[in-house]
């Protein structure tokens, strides 16, 4: 008997909130890219509109090459997509506004490092790690290898010294 | 380059579509939470794999039945491609540093934007903070640029 129950153990342990929520909602990402992506022929990453809409306003060099210039108006509506996509989200399932805990000095002082990490590093977890392993790209593919790995042992070690969320 | 000219009437609403298609998903898949991301890093909770797997595996057999099947994107005229981005060092120095961030916040860019849908206006400071890192990384750039130009004019 207790041969059997392992594996069912073993899955709520692993998921214990199921795997649901997580598959479908990774289906519809998918969903959400191959829309732009048969639409248009675009490959839309996330990450690359926190500099193409810097060109509105700053002369750098990086943030005003052509291939920025002549995406950041329909980046800002994929933005504005995903923004008002989770909000309807928000509205039918969750039953309004979720605040997270994780304290503003982490969001913030990580969230230096997203943006220049994922600006050095050619993209994010949609642009390599959806669209790059989706073409089974080895850039991507040791990228996302690269930053998953780190960041589980960042977030372990910030665990174990204690910082709660 | 991008010739907007010949975007087809409808393309900003695909891009739209497309938009709220994904950032419903990463509303429903919950990955819009700092917490669940966490969760996941600190092996709590695996099920981010299928969030991540499941997108990549739908946009994977869509590019490639697209590449093999179909000829252009209606909507611009665009040949259909996989994303393959150079492989050099950049690759790996911005894995790390993206990786540190991630570990740190439990929130990568299009998380951070569907948060916000959310309604956690708390993340507007993880919003701000890829802003000024893609800042720094592109001042970097101009001053290294800058500096190489001087050394290469007084050699």
């Amino acid at each position: 008997m207790s041969v059997e129950l392992l594996p069912a153990l073993t899955f709520a342990e692993l998921f214990p909130n199921g795997i649901e929520r997580y598959a479908v909602g990774g289906l519809l990402i998918g969903v959400g890219t191959a829309v732009i992506y048969l639409g248009t022929g675009i490959i839309a990453g996330a990450s690359t509109f926190l500099e193409s809409t810097w060109s509105y306003a700053s002369n750098l060099p990086r943030f005003n090459q052509p291939k920025y210039l002549g995406s950041r108006d329909w980046r800002i509506v994929f933005t504005l997509g995903i923004v008002l996509g989770a909000a309807v989200y928000a509205v039918v399932f969750q039953g309004g506004a979720w605040t997270t805990d994780v304290q503003w000095w982490r969001l913030l002082g990580g969230g230096v490092l997203v943006g220049i990490g994922t600006r050095v590093g050619k993209g994010c977890t949609s642009g390599h790690g959806v669209c790059g392993v989706g073409s089974v790209s080895e850039t991507s593919l040791v990228n996302v290898a690269t930053f998953m790995a780190v960041a589980i042992g960042t977030a372990q070690l910030v665990q174990a010294l204690g910082v709660t969320p | 380059m991008s010739a907007k000219q010949d975007r087809h009437p409808a393309f900003m609403l695909v891009i739209l579509v497309g938009g709220l298609i994904f950032g419903f998903g990463l509303g429903y898949s919950h990955m819009a939470r700092p917490e669940v991301v966490l969760n996941f890093l600190q092996f709590e909770d695996l099920g981010l794999l299928f969030v991540m797997g499941g997108a990549a595996i739908t946009t994977g057999i869509v590019f490639a039945v697209a590449t093999t099947v179909l000829d252009r994107a209606p909507l611009t005229g665009r040949a259909y491609s996989r994303r393959l981005k150079s492989f050099d060092k950049n690759v790996l120095v911005g894995g790390v540093i993206f990786g540190v961030g991630w570990g740190v916040t439990g929130i990568c860019p299009g998380a951070a934007y569907a948060s916000l849908g959310i309604g956690n206006v708390t993340i507007l400071w993880a919003i701000a903070g890829m802003f000024i890192g893609s800042y720094l990384q592109a001042f970097w750039r101009a001053r290294s640029a800058d500096a190489g130009a001087t050394t290469a004019a007084s050699d």
